[in-house]
């Protein structure tokens, strides 16, 4: 290699770590300048930069997957409708299409153009949760889109810097939270702004006019760098199928991996069609979690971006409930969709053992609590209203060579939100939240354990919980003589069972108690390090029963 | 009292291998370096006061003020060699601490653990009691419950006990009372208030801050005052303050209190040297690098302003990854520490790869080549090895060398397990060694949006003036300052730092129903107890208090900075603030969002005294290229080759005059390396400047 190329090989280098910190400084303002939970405590956000081809270069890593390989297939639907040509000095691009954004239509995403000397070199996209979009709530029980909420087509938010009137007074009489929904698109506009000065700020240090050469070289050594990692397995098919609880029905979700020297495909022949609920996922969804099912093991360190993508390819039926075409109701499709990488990972487990977790809690517990008139089965009175989504998990499986981690969140990389901040927002007490002894599935290294959270009102009001919760029914399995992770539950204080699915009342008076899956263990645990189960004990993780009965070891 | 500026003062740092002693009086710097005592600190401290002020050939008595830094409580937490702690929580909440947030702070690798909590879930015990978020009793504490666990603290030979019940940042009756039931029981115990360490809402993050005071505070206590009644009884009358983790300086009584302010207190004192020396060198953007025997801190100054935080973590355990340490909220300067300094152990991991640190020789053993019975490789054996250490007069003397058993100890751990033959063992830890730094150099940047190139690095510290070089290639920078005095440059680092105290108190307000007098009546409290403590060590005159509103608007859920009058407030005020607030808020985000109530949730007030008069640097006659003192053997990296480089000493480099490399300068303290490719000259102010030729 000459010298003046290895000089251009650094300088680039740099120039792509600085595009890396100008979408982390993107992400950062949007967690900073939001308004709803989910992003300003969660990080359920994704950020990223796109040249003018609609290919993502760099993003920012955020909470959640299913936003960030989303939203990098959703520019290019923006493209086709607003092409490249027609966009001005100003302009912000806006939509909550599940079908062309992030797959429900609580989450909204925003692109904007960034000029350098009048000409647009790149597009700036992020996407955020908000807090309601009218129709039934954040929940499941959806029988069409149409009940889900508002939809916003893409569609410009802003001309000239100026936001549009019209859009943002359809916006406000349409959701429960006006306020914050309005503030949450100043969020979005103000993270694309910083983002594009930022950038400019880079083209203009680096003498950059386009964006043309690195953007190749960055997909260009990304592909190569994830496909490297694909040539070192074994080519061939491998299938593997998880049944989860669903809503009205169980649903199977099939996978055939088929890993080749141009990458790996998979196909989701064989899953389940849709349900008549809000469960259904759009398939940029499942495109985005089938992905991060490969990624987190395959070439997890090359970053995410156009060309690490691109040799991963996807496909499912339409009609599936994987590929759910509109007007399939989809508000909670994470519930399915973050379930992909335990099915990914099991057919990637036929060959790489040594480095598949086992399965586990997967998706989300995030409790959607509501109170207010008409929510709840009995009147609420003058009782304080509130709707609130605090985040929290169960256990993740075992590790290859460690346990699983106790109450976090996989796939999903979104944080939890304080008891002490939930509460300064609704009117409620969270009277429990500890781990949750024995659930962790047994083994060689044992499952993470999930938790337990008790709450009531403050107030003494009746509320309502819209639950999203599976794995009550079908457990996180084991691996390779691994035990099952515990199965998760509700109940209120009389004891009565609360389903995983739909909006159901807490009568004024009682608590509700969930408790949360444990992940499943790997190997047998009769190999158990005895020292590991011993502390487990100490610790209130394992109880001695469990310890005696499954490991075998006496305290 | 004696004022700072008429008498001489004297500063020390403790680090985890070395003491480090400066003393200026009569305009005029003393330095000393001496091995740090780990099992009782206060022996170096006081071997390192008496070289130095022999030294100058003064008097106990004539010393008006000692600054004193230490690194001690992060090591403690780093290493998790603290006190056996509880934790005393709300009945139902005792995991926060572990469940920390839930998340995995990497997305892409399945398997990243998060930090052991400083204290097990079997000692995580709760009480009964509930406060709601006004901080009203919804369950009156259960003295009963308190008693209960007196039993535990025996049982479980418990030294320190935290308390972080839930909502207590805005009602502290019940931590009191809990403390005052178990103070009276076991009086030698321990107590950290959660409500007063760090009295802010987010339950984990205040737990956490507990946590670590509580930690820490035994050996911090003790040792702390064992060291005033050790220079007491030495003659030492001079007032006794220490260096913060956020810059300023506060007093004894408040360091024993919360110890946990002083976790990063050295290396603050380094920011607060590189800081100066970016002004007096009219430099805006620079790289401190700070590399002493066990950790290195780097830390990113722009426009002569270190960069602040007060959500500070410690003991990161993940390629220091944001995420993956401990939270402490204090306020501090942001910094990354990682475990690579001269005394960090390499080894060969399990898939053939060398690594180097987070453990370190420390001090005893030390390195194989201290010949104190240590047999691990470090980073300074490597540096032996490679010829930039000159084993005779090591760290001002205070180390006899035994060169030879550097490289059999390199031998033994990096080269006979990968077949690596004379000095590429050697070679290979001490590129690791650059890299890691490199590495965490970059991510640290990257997480505040900054560029690491293009930069001016000043490196100081006993290991950096031997590795600056090295790194600053890895880093893409050209130009390094080696301050006067770079051996010890935390130490004279606190010579330069004013005596301040901030307090912070979380009390939420909005506009809409601003309350001046309750504001004034905070602030008033606020200020009269940072006063006092900034008083205490600096006297009344010429204090400077800063008022800060941390604000956002309803329903978000971060706050931004808004600077406040420093005068009582009136209720014209609010437009006052509103103005600020959305000035502010279009500054940083670009617009702000119309219709939108803004809101305050904590206020942060500190005191500070005016700086001391600096010693101006001197700069030495020029002339011609000063003679060599001898030439050694140097290991070049890029011809992987031993080249012959020219020794000289670095008090005899004139202006004018330029060192090309090879070269190593040798002064009591510490070397710098001058690589091939590299010059090395002294500025005016009497800094070593190494250029890198492009």
């Amino acid at each position: 290699m000459r010298n003046a190329s290895a000089i251009d090989q650094i300088h680039m280098q740099i120039q792509w770590n600085r595009l890396l910190s100008v979408v982390e400084e993107q992400a950062q303002v949007l967690v900073r300048t939001a308004f709803s939970t989910s992003a300003r405590e969660a990080g359920d956000i994704s950020a990223g930069v796109f040249d003018v081809q609609g290919r993502m270069l760099a993003q920012a890593v955020t909470g959640t997957p299913g936003h960030v390989n989303a939203m990098a297939a959703s520019v290019g639907s923006f493209l086709e409708v607003y092409p490249i040509e027609v966009m001005e000095v100003g302009d912000i691009y806006v939509t909550n299409d599940p079908w062309k954004g992030t797959g429900h239509l609580n989450d909204f995403t925003v692109v904007t153009p960034t000029f350098l000397d009048g000409k647009i070199v790149a597009l700036f996209a992020c996407t955020t949760h908000v807090v309601d979009v009218g129709g039934r709530g954040f929940g499941p029980d959806g029988r069409q889109v149409y009940e889900e909420g508002l939809c916003i087509p893409i569609m410009p938010m802003a001309k000239g810097g100026e936001f549009s009137e019209p859009v943002l007074a359809i916006m406000r009489a349409n959701v429960r939270n006006p306020v914050e929904v309005e503030g949450d698109l100043y969020s979005l506009a103000a993270c694309n702004d910083v983002g594009g000065e930022r950038l400019v700020a880079m083209m203009r240090e680096f003498s950059l006019q386009n964006l043309d050469e690195l953007g190749g070289h960055i997909i260009d050594s990304s592909r190569a760098g994830m496909l490297a990692e694909v040539r070192a397995l074994p080519f061939g098919t491998y299938k593997n199928a998880m049944r989860i609880d669903g809503y009205e029905k169980e649903v199977d979700l099939v996978c055939e991996m088929t890993i080749s020297e141009s990458g790996i495909d998979l196909d989701f022949t064989g899953t389940s069609p849709t349900s008549s609920y809000g469960i259904n996922v759009p398939v940029t969804y499942t495109e985005a979690y089938a992905t991060f099912g490969v990624r987190c093991i395959i070439g997890n360190r090359v970053p995410n971006n156009a060309g690490s993508l691109e040799p991963v390819r996807i496909s499912a039926p339409v009609g599936c409930i994987l590929n759910a075409p509109r007007p399939a109701a989809v508000t909670a499709r994470h519930v399915i969709g973050q379930m992909l990488p335990d099915v990914v990972l099991g057919c990637l487990n036929q060959i790489i053992p040594d480095r598949v977790p086992a399965e586990g809690t997967s998706c989300l517990w995030n409790p959607v609590l509501l109170g207010g008139h008409g929510l709840s089965d009995e009147d609420y009175g003058d009782a304080t209203p509130f709707a609130m989504n605090t985040f929290h998990s169960g256990g993740t499986g075992a590790r290859p060579a460690k346990d699983g981690l106790n109450a976090t969140a996989f796939p999903s990389g979104v944080r939890n939100t304080p008891i002490e901040i939930n509460e300064t927002i609704a009117p409620l007490i969270f009277w429990k939240k500890e781990y949750r002894a024995d659930s962790g599935g047994a083994g060689t290294h044992r499952g993470g354990v999930g938790q337990v959270m008790e709450i009531s009102h403050a107030e003494g009001a009746p509320f309502a919980i819209n639950t999203m919760f599976d794995r009550i029914i079908h457990p996180p399995r084991g691996r390779n003589g691994g035990a099952n992770g515990m199965t998760g539950r509700l109940y209120l204080t009389d004891g009565t069972e609360l389903n995983g699915k739909g909006r159901q009342t807490i009568p004024s008076g009682q608590r509700i108690t969930i408790e949360m899956p444990g992940g499943g263990g790997l190997g047998d645990p009769k190999t158990r390090n005895k020292a590991s189960v011993v502390a487990d004990v100490r610790n209130g993780m394992v109880s001695q029963e469990q310890a005696r009965a499954v490991y075998g070891v006496k305290i | 009292m004696t004022t700072q500026q008429s008498s001489a003062r004297l500063a020390v740092d403790v680090g985890g291998t070395f003491t480090d002693v400066a003393l200026e009086v009569g305009g005029r710097q003393f330095t000393s370096k001496v091995l740090t005592t780990p099992d009782a600190p206060e022996l170096g401290v006081l071997s390192g006061i008496e070289k130095a002020v022999a030294e100058a050939g003064i008097q106990p008595t004539e010393i008006g003020l000692l600054i004193h830094g230490t690194t001690l409580a992060t090591n403690a937490l780093i290493e998790r060699k603290g006190a056996k702690t509880a934790l005393i929580t709300t009945e139902g909440l005792r995991d926060s601490v572990e469940m920390a947030l839930e998340n995995r702070f990497e997305q892409y690798d399945i398997n990243i653990d998060r930090p052991d909590p400083l204290v097990p879930r079997y000692l995580r015990w709760s009480v009964t009691e509930r406060l709601n978020v006004r901080g009203e009793a919804l369950i009156p504490l259960d003295e009963a419950s308190v008693h209960a666990l007196l039993p535990l603290l025996d049982e479980h030979g418990i030294e320190a006990v935290a308390i972080g019940l839930i909502h207590s940042y805005a009602n502290p009756d019940h931590e009191r009372r809990v403390a005052e039931i178990i103070a009276a029981a076991r009086p030698d115990l321990s107590i950290t208030l959660s409500s007063e360490v760090c009295p802010e809402i987010r339950e984990y993050e205040r737990q956490s801050t507990a946590s670590a005071n509580a930690y820490v505070q035994p050996a911090m206590s003790r040792y702390l005052t064992q060291l005033d009644s050790d220079l007491r009884a030495r003659g030492f009358t001079c007032p006794f303050l220490l260096m913060t983790s956020g810059g300023g300086l506060t007093t004894l009584g408040t360091a024993i209190r919360f110890p946990v302010r002083l976790v990063e207190s050295g290396p603050a004192g380094g920011a607060i040297l590189a800081t100066e020396i970016a002004r007096e060198c009219g430099i805006d953007n620079v790289v401190s690098f700070d590399m002493g025997g066990t950790t290195a801190k780097i830390c990113l100054i722009d426009n002569h302003a270190p960069q602040m935080t007060r959500t500070f973590e410690v003991a990161r355990v993940y390629r220091n990854l944001k995420g993956s340490g401990l939270p402490v909220r204090i306020p501090a300067i942001e910094m990354v520490e990682i475990g690579a300094g001269g005394g960090s152990i390499a080894a060969v991991d399990g898939m053939n790869r060398i690594t180097v640190g987070p453990h370190s020789a420390g001090a005893m053993p030390g390195p194989a080549c201290y010949d104190q019975g240590g047999t691990q490789a470090t980073v300074t054996d490597a540096d032996v090895v490679l010829g930039r250490i000159d084993p005779v007069g090591f760290a001002g003397g205070s180390v006899n060398m035994a060169p030879e058993k550097a490289g059999t100890a390199l031998d033994a751990a990096v080269g006979v397990p990968l077949g690596l033959t004379g000095p590429l063992a050697a070679f290979g830890v001490s590129e690791i060694v650059g890299e890691n730094m490199a590495n965490a150099a970059r991510v640290h940047a990257i997480e505040w949006g900054k560029e690491i190139s293009a930069r001016a690095m000043i490196a100081f510290g006993g290991a950096a003036p031997l590795h600056a070089a090295r790194l600053a290639e890895k880093l893409d920078i050209d130009t390094i300052i080696i301050p006067a005095g770079a051996g010890v440059g935390s130490a004279i680092g606190f010579l330069r730092a004013p005596i301040s105290y901030e307090v912070v108190r979380s009390r939420y307000m909005n506009l809409a129903a601003f309350d001046a007098d309750a504001v004034n009546a905070l602030i008033d409290e606020m200020s009269a107890e940072a006063r006092e403590i900034v008083v205490g060590g600096a006297g009344p005159d010429g204090l400077e208090e800063v008022r800060l509103a941390y604000m956002r608007y309803h329903g978000q859920g971060h706050e931004i900075v808004v600077a406040l009058p420093v005068r009582p407030l009136t209720a014209d005020d609010v437009s006052t603030l509103h103005e600020a607030f959305e000035t502010e808020y279009r500054r940083l985000y670009g617009r702000s969002v119309p219709g939108q109530q803004p809101e305050i949730l904590s206020w942060t007030l500190s005191v500070t005294a005016p700086k001391p008069a600096v010693i101006g640097g001197t700069a030495p006659a020029g002339g011609a290229t000063p003679e060599a003192t001898g030439t050694r053997q140097m290991f070049d990296p890029t011809t992987s080759d031993y080249v012959e480089a020219t020794v000289y000493r670095r008090a005899d480099i004139g202006l004018g005059v330029t060192i090309p490399g090879p070269a190593a300068l040798a002064e009591d303290q510490t070397t710098t390396i001058v690589p091939g490719g590299f010059s090395a000259s002294v500025n005016e102010l009497g800094h070593l400047v190494l250029s890198r030729a492009s």
